[in-house]
């Protein structure tokens, strides 16, 4: 096994983990980092994101509404005094990334523009055509190669985490070329890794967004926190998953049923506007898009693809020269997906799992409650998105909590020395001698990819868009039974080099995991909250029990043990939450 | 779209480097529709019949740019590339041309990933602006002038095109001159002086013999034959300038 010493090892090369990797190397050039990834970063998932990222910019918005949007979009859920952190440095990070040459699309006198978003209540989403995430991230990634005290670790696989004397110091990884393993001692570990999408079948997210740091910061003790709320997004391709951006609807996009109607009506989203309104219609928030297009396909009103159900996104009357101008990567998509050519015809759409909300519990410093462990982006639950997420919110913190994730390890690791070495050694050992019997194990009877879309299948029948307590307890006692199962595992492929079955065996183990911190966490919470919907008798908010964060711990031996934090409510006192007609009566 | 499920061969190039001498060819049987990709061919190879074959991919929508693949012949990205179109012919599947084999579909990329890093990819400023003064401007005409060339998702196709890159491999290639290009063409760039000598070197803009089969590959329209031409025209503009400037029109 290779020793690498480094000071700050951060695990993650999206747009979390190189904002943070320029943060440090900002803050004190001297500090050592090891970034550390399973794919080059600027392959990470952040490249995938089209529509846009927040920041108050205009005179007709103010912090106090970019708040106000956020807290009530996340159905209180939020921590407050983060989301006054978090509103007041979005617009600084979007100036940043702007400085460092991101493509920001413009208004005629030069100026950024911004464009409508679902549940904000204003246009204050920067964006960069329908290629935001891709901007930001080569942005972010061309960006970090300026700074000399930046060690990458390209395709090296975090295995494990090395925790002595309560503290986070190191982190095992695979060579993924060669199979070789390499232990990078560290004095702080910031975890970047991302969501965890691919637990459930029909999601919008790349191959490699399977939950391990999570998982990884969960099996030493790290609880995972809101893990039951899972944002579907209304509009991604039936099938595939891939994901047709907010941005068609905020540049003007209908949804209609099968019969050309725009059923949003139906659902308190109305009165019916042909301009794209803020929280009215198309762009009310993501939980409530989702639900509705559940309630149409139980009446018999959405269209039958050979995919399955989905209704239509009508973008036609935008116009070709719009949307070539702000839309060309979706036009691009559904062209060459479907064989959809947007200016003449609308695109097949259906909801599938996009975002995790919750994470990996931690402070608005990004700290977790096991010292020397940082994590930001979407792998975290800092607390600033609640129940639901509003688009255009987790690439802005992507940044502003990548940036302070950065200074905070980076002052840590300057206070805090290693462990001895051999302690440290002897656990990476360990874990290396974990992840070789798995290699070099015989006789198992299941096949990684079985067991894989069986969870997958579970999760999304019992922890959907909506649920139930007998749906939820079904997938809980699956999810047992495969993990069971997944100790039997056998790989075809038992050599090292580049060996991808091993690895996607390795990640298996953590999305079990993480899916089952996500249904306990589900089936224990006996109330309905933003992308939580249960259809038994807990089908209202109840805060008086559940204006609470949930907690998973970790059981080596069974179900994860669940608990309950208090959630900060600082000025904006629980509320009802209203879109469309009805939100511009409560607050006139 | 059609539900219809028919077959196609796959034949796919293997190299283990722990176990092979040479590379060799191994055919799979595979179910397909309408829809289904290149890529998910593969997925469906791995999942179903031999977990050892191995390739990258990630997005499987078009724009992360790991899944380039030869595809009977061609540079393409697979998770873009439909099994259809091949049937009922099989399809070829190898590892991008002119990159050394990592094992199978996988090629070892540090070379792109050096050139990369070599060429000073981000905005270079005598003074930089404080934050608090906000954005630069730039109309949408000044964007346009780089837009295109920062569309690149290095996807390495062109590479994988280029004969010139295939001859030598110290040329820098279509994509790192686009990146270079894309970043002189920004108006709140001034770093061009400092990247002038990348360009001028012989393995920089003068090592392209105007093939253009670069273009033609990539998914993503960037053209990078055309970034490399316009910086012909201005390697050349600087080989004039010097005699007129005693310190060298890069630091006019
Ligand atoms: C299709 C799509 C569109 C989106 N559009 C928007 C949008 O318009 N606006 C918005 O605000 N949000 C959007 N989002 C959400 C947003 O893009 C993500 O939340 C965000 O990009 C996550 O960034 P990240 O840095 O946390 O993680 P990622 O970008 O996912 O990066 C994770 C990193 O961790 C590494 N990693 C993971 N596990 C390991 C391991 N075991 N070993 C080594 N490395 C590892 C990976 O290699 C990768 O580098 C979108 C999401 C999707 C799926
Ligand atoms: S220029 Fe085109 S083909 Fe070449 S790496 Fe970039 S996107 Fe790929
Ligand atoms: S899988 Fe990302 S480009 Fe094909």
């Amino acid at each position: 096994m290779e020793i690498v010493k480094t000071d700050i090892a951060i695990i993650g090369g999206g747009g979390a983990g190189l904002r943070a990797a320029i943060a440090i190397a900002e803050t004190d050039p001297k500090l050592e980092i090891a970034l550390i990834s399973k794919v080059v970063p600027m392959r990470s998932h952040t490249v995938a994101a089209e529509g846009g990222s927040a920041g108050v910019i205009t005179d007709k918005d103010s912090l106090e509404l970019h708040f106000k949007d956020t807290v009530s979009g996340g159905d209180w859920l939020c921590d407050q005094d983060v989301v006054d952190y978090f509103v007041e440095h979005c617009t600084e990070e979007m100036t940043q990334l702007e400085h460092w040459g991101c493509p920001w699309s413009r208004q005629d006198d030069g100026h950024t523009n911004v464009r409508n978003f679902g549940g904000m209540s204003t246009a204050r989403t920067w964006f960069a055509a329908d290629k935001t995430g891709f901007h930001m991230l080569h942005t972010l990634f061309q960006t970090s190669i300026k700074y000399p005290s930046l060690k990458r670790f390209d395709e090296y696989f975090a295995l494990e985490l090395v925790v002595e004397e309560g503290r986070c110091q190191g982190v095992v990884a695979i060579e993924m070329a060669t199979g070789d393993f390499y232990f990078i001692q560290a004095k702080a570990v910031i975890l970047a890794t991302g969501g965890a999408g691919r637990v459930y079948m029909q999601n919008t997210n790349a191959g490699i967004v399977t939950g391990d740091g999570m998982g990884m910061a969960y099996r030493h003790g790290v609880p995972l926190q809101d893990m039951e709320f899972v944002q579907y997004h209304p509009t991604a391709l039936p099938g595939s998953g891939i994901l047709i951006t907010e941005g068609c609807r905020g540049e003007g996009g209908y949804l209609v049923n099968k019969d050309g109607y725009r059923y949003l009506q139906d659902y308190n989203l109305g009165p019916v506007v042909t301009e794209p309104t803020p929280k009215t219609m198309e762009l009310g928030p993501r939980d409530r898009l989702s639900q509705a297009f559940w309630h149409e396909e139980q009446k018999g009103r959405t269209v039958e693809t050979p995919l399955g159900h989905a209704v239509h996104l009508q973008l036609m009357h935008l116009g070709e020269k719009k949307l070539m101008e702000r839309l060309p990567f979706i036009s691009e998509l559904a062209k060459t997906f479907l064989g959809v050519d947007v200016v003449r015809e609308p695109i097949p759409v259906r909801p599938a799992v996009h975002y995790t909300m919750g994470g990996i519990q931690c402070d608005g410093t990004t700290a977790t409650p096991l010292a020397g462990l940082y994590a930001c982006g979407e792998c975290s639950s800092v607390g600033i998105h609640g129940a639901n997420r509003l688009g255009s919110n987790s690439l802005a913190e992507l940044t502003v909590f990548g940036k302070l994730a950065g200074e905070h390890a980076a002052a840590f690791s300057k206070s805090n020395h290693n462990s001895d070495a051999g302690l440290l050694e002897k656990q990476a050992k360990d874990a290396m001698d974990r992840a070789t019997a798995l290699l070099n194990r015989e006789n198992g009877k299941e096949r990684v990819a079985v067991v894989r879309d069986e969870m997958a299948t579970t999760m999304e029948e019992g922890t959907g868009i909506y649920r139930t307590g007998d749906g939820m307890q079904a997938t809980c006692d699956k999810l047992d039974e495969l993990r069971e199962r997944y100790s039997s595992v056998q790989l075809q492929d038992r050599s090292r080099a580049f060996n991808t079955e091993w690895l996607t065996t390795i990640e298996l183990g953590y999305m079990i995991d993480v899916s089952q911190a996500m249904a306990h966490s589900a089936i224990n919470r006996k109330e309905s909250r933003g992308a939580h919907q249960r259809l038994d008798e807990f089908g209202e908010r109840d805060d008086k029990n559940f204006l609470k964060h949930s907690r998973a711990h970790y059981n080596a031996d069974g179900p994860p043990r669940i608990d309950y934090g208090d959630v900060t409510i600082t000025k904006l006192p629980p509320a009802e939450r209203v879109y469309g007609g009805a939100a511009k009566k409560t607050a006139a | 779209m059609t539900e219809q499920r028919r077959e196609i061969e796959i034949e796919v190039l293997r190299y283990h480097p722990e176990k092979d001498k040479a590379p060799y060819y191994q055919s799979y049987t595979v179910p397909f529709s309408d829809d289904t990709s290149v890529l998910q061919g593969l997925q469906y190879i791995k999942d179903q019949l031999d977990g050892s074959l191995t390739f990258r991919w990630s997005c499987r929508m078009a724009v992360c740019g790991s899944c380039g693949k030869m595809v009977d012949g061609i540079p393409h990205l697979s998770c873009k590339t439909f099994l259809r179109d091949y049937y009922p012919r099989k399809v070829r599947v190898e590892p991008l041309n002119h990159f050394p084999i990592v094992r199978d579909l996988a090629v070892d990329q540090s070379d792109f990933l050096q050139k990369l890093a070599s060429i000073k990819p981000y905005i270079i400023r005598k003074k930089e602006k404080p934050l608090s003064e906000g954005t630069y401007l730039q109309t949408p005409a000044e964007l346009a002038r780089y837009k295109q060339f920062s569309s690149c998702i290095n996807c390495m196709l062109c590479y994988a095109a280029c004969p010139q890159y295939g001859l030598n491999p110290k040329f820098a290639g279509p994509a790192i001159l686009s990146l270079l290009h894309r970043y002189n063409a920004d108006s709140r760039d001034e770093g061009k002086a400092e990247r002038m000598p990348f360009v001028n070197a012989e393995d920089g803009v003068w090592g392209c013999t105007l093939v253009g089969y670069c273009s033609e590959v990539c998914p993503k329209k960037v053209d990078p034959a055309n970034a490399v031409n316009q910086n012909k025209v201005n390697s050349t503009m600087d080989y004039f300038l010097r005699f007129m400037s005693p310190r060298g029109a890069a630091n006019s």
